[in-house]
C-alpha cells in the first residue's frame, strides 16, 4: 500500500496523470460554476427572510468549504512530507497554500458583505469569524515561513510544523457554531437531521461547490506543474554549473 | 523500527498531545469564547449594572414597542425560560422582527432592564423560499423565524 502510494507520488508519474486531466477539470469547473450561477442568480427563489441577499451564500459557502478542505489537504501533505519525506507532498503543500488563502479571503469578504445588511454589522469577533481569520493567518504564516530562511529545506521544515499544528483549528472552525454562542448561524448542510435548506437552493449551492472545488484543484495542479518545472530548471542549472566549474564543486 | 516508523509514531504522539492541550485550553476559555449570553445564562451570572455584555435570544412575539417621537424601542428578549426587557435607541437591522434571533450589546440597568447600545440580527440555518415558509407555517410545522432552537 505504502509502496503503491510512493509510486503514484512520483513527480514524473504525477505529471503524466495530472496534465491530461487538466483540461477536463477546467471544463468541469466552468460548466459547474456556469450552471451554478444560472440557478443561483436567476432560477432559484429568494429566501423567505433574507430576500436576494441569500444568494451571496452561493459564493460564500463553497469558498469557505474549499478554504477548509484546502487546509486539510495542506496538513495531510505536510504529514506525508514529514513522515515519508516525499518531495511531491512538499510541492503539493506549497502550491495549496496561496490558493487556500485566496479562498479564505473570498469567504471572509463575501461573509462581511452579507453580514452588513443581515446582521447589521460588517464584522464581529465571534468564535466562527475569529477562527476563520486564524485560518487565513495560518495560510499566510505558512507561505511566509517557507521563504523566511536562506536554506529552502529549513523553511520547508518550519512551515510543515506550523501547518500540522494549525490543523487543530479545523475542528474549531467547523464546530465553533455548535460549541459556543456565535452570531454566525449553525451549519445548514453538514449537520445531523439533513440539510435545512430548500432543494431549489441546495442545487445551485452544490453546483457552485463542485465548480469551486474543481477550480481549486485546477489552480493547485497548474501551480504544481510550474513548481516541478522550476525545480527541474534549478537542478539542471546546478548540474550545468558543476560541469563548467568542476573545481568549485 | 525504521526511521520512518519513528517519525510516524512521533507525529501521532505530537498530534495526541496537541489535541489534548487544545481541548484543555478551549475548556478553560469556554466562558470567554461565547459571543453572547442567553437570558438564562445572564440570570445565572448576575452581571453588575453597567458591566458591558452581549445578550442574545429571540425577540418575544408582540413585545416590540416603538416610541412615537424618537427611535427609541423596547422589546423582550427570551430564550423560552427567561425574559429580559431591552431598551434601544437607534436603527434596527432589517431582519429585526418578532421571533427573530437578535444579539444586543450593552449593559443591565439597576432595575434589571438591558440598555442596548447596538442590536444585531442573528440569522438561523434555515433557507427556504417564501411560499415554503408560508406553507410550513400553515401546517404548524414551522413555528416562526427561528423554529428550531439554534443558539
Amino acid at each position: 500500500m505504502a509502496k503503491a502510494l510512493h509510486r503514484l507520488a512520483n513527480p514524473a508519474r504525477f505529471l503524466r496523470i495530472a496534465s491530461p486531466l487538466l483540461p477536463w477539470i477546467a471544463a468541469g469547473a466552468a460548466v459547474c460554476s456556469g450552471a451554478g450561477l444560472w440557478f443561483g442568480l436567476v432560477d432559484s427563489p429568494p429566501d423567505y427572510q433574507q430576500g436576494d441577499a441569500a444568494r451571496i451564500m452561493y459564493v460564500h459557502v463553497p469558498a469557505a468549504w474549499n478554504a477548509l478542505a484546502g487546509y486539510a489537504g495542506l496538513a495531510i501533505a505536510s504529514a506525508v512530507a514529514l513522515v515519508w519525506r516525499h518531495p511531491l507532498a512538499l510541492v503539493a503543500a506549497r502550491c495549496i497554500a496561496p490558493v487556500g488563502a485566496c479562498f479564505t479571503v473570498i469567504a471572509i469578504a463575501t461573509g462581511s458583505i452579507w453580514g452588513h445588511p443581515m446582521w447589521g454589522t460588517w464584522w464581529v469577533w465571534d468564535a466562527r469569524l475569529t477562527s476563520v481569520v486564524v485560518l487565513l493567518f495560518l495560510y499566510l504564516g505558512y507561505i511566509a515561513l517557507l521563504q523566511a530562511f536562506d536554506e529552502q529545506e529549513t523553511g520547508e521544515r518550519a512551515a510543515t510544523v506550523l501547518a500540522l499544528i494549525g490543523a487543530v483549528n479545523l475542528p474549531v472552525i467547523k464546530f465553533s457554531v455548535d460549541w459556543w454562542n456565535t452570531l454566525h448561524q449553525p451549519a445548514s448542510i453538514l449537520r445531523f437531521g439533513g440539510p435545512s435548506i430548500d432543494p431549489a437552493m441546495l442545487l445551485p449551492l452544490m453546483l457552485m461547490a463542485g465548480g469551486f472545488t474543481l477550480l481549486f484543484a485546477y489552480l493547485v495542479i497548474i501551480r504544481m506543474q510550474t513548481e516541478l518545472a522550476r525545480r527541474r530548471v534549478m537542478a539542471l542549472r546546478r548540474a550545468a554549473l558543476a560541469v563548467s566549474q568542476p573545481n568549485d564543486a | 523500527m525504521t526511521r520512518k516508523h519513528q517519525r510516524l509514531i512521533g507525529l501521532l504522539a505530537a498530534g495526541v498531545v496537541l489535541g489534548v492541550a487544545a481541548t484543555l485550553v478551549f475548556q478553560a476559555l469556554d466562558d470567554t469564547l461565547v459571543f453572547f449570553y442567553s437570558p438564562t445564562q445572564a440570570a445565572e451570572r448576575q452581571f453588575r449594572p453597567g458591566e458591558a455584555i452581549r445578550l442574545g435570544g429571540l425577540v418575544k412575539a408582540e413585545s416590540v414597542q416603538h416610541s412615537d417621537d424618537s427611535l427609541k424601542v423596547w422589546f423582550v428578549v427570551t430564550d423560552g425560560a427567561n425574559d429580559v426587557t431591552v431598551t434601544y435607541d437607534g436603527i434596527l437591522p432589517d431582519l429585526f422582527r418578532d421571533e427573530q434571533g437578535v444579539v444586543a450589546e450593552g449593559s443591565f440597568l439597576p432595575d434589571g432592564t438591558f440598555a442596548a447600545t447596538e442590536v444585531l440580527a442573528r440569522h438561523d440555518e434555515n433557507y427556504m423560499p417564501k411560499e415554503v415558509a408560508e406553507a410550513l407555517r400553515e401546517q404548524g410545522l414551522f413555528v416562526g423565524e427561528d423554529g428550531e432552537k439554534s443558539y
